[in-house]
């Protein structure tokens, strides 16, 4: 086993910022549907209200990111292994057979995922930004677009606002399916995901072609970091 | 340690983001929360306003005689106040009429002299009463010259003394123990006072029609209403009822029909009061009485329902019964039938676009409860491209409902006699024979009357706008936004936030929900089962 740095540094702020702001969207949305009682509706209004322009930066901003990264090509589905992945999921993980979708630099989701996370990106948020801001500006159909109810609105937008607690449950849960149950948490906050041998190769291959990353042996993980990032030492 | 501090930076750079974001409309609340200042426009604080000079009415020669009658009273005031009786006469104060348009109807002439409502239904046949309210002397029936300035009453509006009373069942003369020279010499602008002993009393007693309007706002604490606190702004009624030859603004939908001529909150409070974005959005289509007068009658009772098909029982000894509730308002009188009333109350909700239709005398029956005033309005009128000027609110609205007397036959409402000074003349009042009194007033009327009456429920109409409460007790979010009680759930055509949900995206979200917990629960136990096999116990030996 060995180490690559697979999550670069805007991609995991990215990820987390995300997950907060979707988290604290998910919470005060449904305190708004009137689900239950958390922080008071007016609070809740104004900190959704907040939290969905934060969230639209960075979505413009990482869409801006994933183009010029070529990252965008992550999320391309594919039916290769997919088959494969859903075998796993459902039986290969009881026998500890390895993952069928090994990861690498230039593919680091498996078809599940590139499925999940590109149906979330080009479907369910610009589903939930386009609802949203038709309720935020539309809300008092006075004059000009002329809304007959914001019922529909608001259908498509809880709607989505459930695909979203569901994604993130199971999301939530798949985190401990890694090599270990820690390990993909530990990867998506240091940036280094462990990997196989035959992983290695592959990456290995993926550099000589031109992309860039680190591989390091498990055990010298902290002389090497150390050697990288010297101010750490005197931390 | 390093990982440490990567996942905080994680975890605090988008707060830090948001926190940003936010920042303005934070650091406006904040702003607001410390001065607690009103935004006001066109009004001048209480504590920064000059002592208004008024003329001293006590030196005039021409007021300095003992003056004969109350018309002499007023030829005094003309001979300087030259042509204001030409004003006078233009007012609803004077005509008791003035021309509305109704939908379908053309234009019409609406007010106290012909329109019928369900508290003492009509004037009719009982002007001598009636007219204590009017501001002249002597409309005792149809034959009163309303072109005679000297008939013009100035001293019921203009008195500072608050002895000026009018007697009863005189057709609006004062008392004869007034002391005319007196009030004549302390004349000024109208006082609350002078206001109120109509508009208090109206329909027979304290805040009986209003509910809004009550004698304790002359002396009254903020909670009852914020504007006319003795302890805050003492506002007296024509600091909002802005008045220029003697045309009072503002007017109440139990006799218009039209959005003119009207007091609106935004003369000084301007149409973004909050400071609040978000709040200031509800203008567009809630008026701002829906969240601030939360509840009416504060201080005193208001009657809520009046039954006329009970009125005429008499006592064992043949005279009239006086029944008083606990509260001590009129629970049964012999005269007027069965009342209930109610204090704190919760205001109906309607949308309102500033137009009333009115149910007039000659008009068939067409629905029952019959609606009096009918206010129109509806979420999908948006004003402009539809009837009225504005887009259609919410407003909060006391309903009066009653049983009052009709025609089945004619299918029409009966106005009946009530008051007379003598036995024998038809009244009700004084004869209780419900046929003669609406065959008196239906003759008075020049209208037909089948000669069968029965009762009918009527509503009556009643926007709020006084008794406006301080602005922590006005309504809060989740008083309309809310699944339960919400106070708005009456107004079913449109979807509210937080109170409407599409029942079946909940089944099929809440079902997802569940979906996805059982399918990580039964993976779990499956990892668990499988033992040494599977990752997750081979993990947790290692360790």
């Amino acid at each position: 086993m060995k180490k690559v740095y697979l999550y670069k540094g805007y991609e995991r702020f990215w990820h987390w910022s995300q997950a907060v702001l979707v988290f604290t969207l998910i919470l005060t949305g449904f305190e708004i549907h009137s689900s239950y009682t958390l922080f008071g509706f007016e609070t809740s209004v104004h900190i959704h209200n907040i939290a969905a322009w934060s969230f639209l930066v960075l979505t413009v901003f990482t869409i801006f990111w994933d183009f010029t990264t070529d990252e965008w090509k992550q999320y391309l589905p594919t039916s290769k292994n997919l088959k494969a992945q859903i075998h796993f999921y459902l039986s290969g993980i009881f026998k500890n057979a390895p993952h069928p979708a090994g990861k690498s630099i230039l593919s680091k989701l498996n078809p599940l995922q590139r499925i999940v996370y590109g149906g979330l990106k080009i479907m369910v948020f610009p589903v939930m930004f386009l609802t949203g801001f038709l309720y935020y500006f539309f809300h008092y159909p006075v004059q000009g677009i002329e809304l007959s109810s914001l019922e529909t609105i608001a259908i498509f937008h809880t709607l989505g606002a459930f695909a979203v607690v569901a994604f993130t449950i199971i999301h939530l849960y798949l985190i401990t399916t890694g090599h270990t149950v820690g390990s993909n948490l530990k990867a998506m906050i240091t940036g280094w995901e462990e990997v196989n041998e035959t992983e290695v190769r592959h990456i290995e291959n993926e550099i000589l072609a031109g992309s860039k990353t680190v591989i390091k042996p498990v055990e010298a993980k902290k002389s090497r970091k150390k050697r990288r990032l010297p101010e750490e030492v005197e931390a | 340690m390093k990982k440490f501090g990567i996942l905080l930076l994680a975890l605090f750079l988008p707060i830090f983001i948001i926190t940003l974001m936010g920042f303005d409309e934070e650091e406006q609340t904040m702003a607001d929360d410390s001065k607690k200042e009103l935004k006001l426009e066109n009004y001048v604080l209480k504590e920064k306003r000059q002592p208004h000079k008024e003329v001293d009415h006590s030196k005039f020669i021409e007021l300095q005689k003992d003056f004969e009658s109350a018309h002499e009273v007023t030829a005094a005031c003309l001979n300087c106040h030259n042509h204001r009786d030409k004003e006078i006469m233009e007012t609803a104060h004077w005509r008791w009429e003035r021309d509305e348009v109704i939908e379908g109807k053309g234009v019409v002439s609406l007010g106290k002299k012909n329109i019928l409502n369900n508290f003492c239904i009509g004037i009719n046949g009982s002007e001598g009463t009636c007219t204590r309210c009017h501001i002249g002397y002597g409309w005792a029936d149809k034959t009163f010259d309303f072109s005679e300035p000297t008939n013009i009453d100035c001293l019921v509006c203009h008195d500072q003394t608050d002895t000026y009373e009018k007697e009863k069942g005189t057709a609006g003369y004062p008392k004869a123990s007034v002391d005319l020279n007196l009030v004549a010499s302390s004349v000024g602008s109208p006082r609350k006072e002078n206001c109120g002993v109509c508009h208090f009393w109206g329909g027979g007693g304290n805040n009986v029609k209003h509910g809004d309007l009550d004698k304790a706002m002359l002396d009254c604490s903020r909670e009852v209403d914020v504007h006319m606190a003795k302890e805050g702004e003492d506002m007296s009624c024509i600091d909002c009822h802005i008045t220029e030859n003697h045309n009072i603004t503002g007017k109440l939908y139990a006799l218009s029909s039209e959005n003119k001529n009207r007091v609106t909150c935004q003369q000084c409070h301007s149409d973004k009061p909050h400071n609040d974005k978000v709040l200031d959005e509800h203008l567009c289509r809630v008026a701002c009485q829906t969240c601030h007068i939360p509840y009416y009658a504060k201080a005193n009772s208001t009657k809520m329902i009046w039954d006329w098909s009970t009125a005429g029982e008499l006592g064992a000894d043949g005279h009239e019964k006086h029944e008083n509730d606990e509260d001590g308002n009129h629970k049964y009188l012999s005269i007027k039938g069965t009342f209930i009333w109610d204090d704190h109350v919760v205001p109906e909700y309607y949308w309102f676009n500033g137009i009333a239709k009115h149910q007039l005398i000659e008009d068939e029956i067409e629905s029952i409860p019959v609606q009096m005033n009918k206010l129109d309005g509806a979420y999908k009128d948006k004003g402009l491209c539809r009837k009225s000027i504005q887009p259609s609110k919410i407003w909060p609205v006391k309903v009066h409902r009653g049983r009052q007397i009709y025609d089945p036959v004619n299918k029409t409402l009966i106005q009946p006699k009530l008051w007379a000074k003598e036995i024998g003349e038809g009244a009700y009042w004084k004869d209780f024979d419900w046929n003669s009194a609406a065959e008196k007033g239906m003759e008075y009327v020049g209208l037909p009357y089948s000669g069968s009456y029965d009762f009918v429920e009527t509503e009556m109409y009643w926007p709020l706008n006084h008794q406006v409460a301080p602005k922590e007790e006005s309504l809060k979010c989740n008083d309309c936004h809310s699944r339960k009680n919400s106070r708005i759930a009456a107004l079913g055509d449109f979807y509210l936030p937080g109170r409407d949900y599409n029942a079946g995206v909940e089944v099929l979200g809440i079902l997802l929900i569940i979906a996805s917990i059982l399918g990580v629960i039964v993976h779990t136990t499956c990892r668990i089962i499988s033992g040494k096999k599977c990752k997750l116990n081979q993990q947790l030996n290692n360790n």
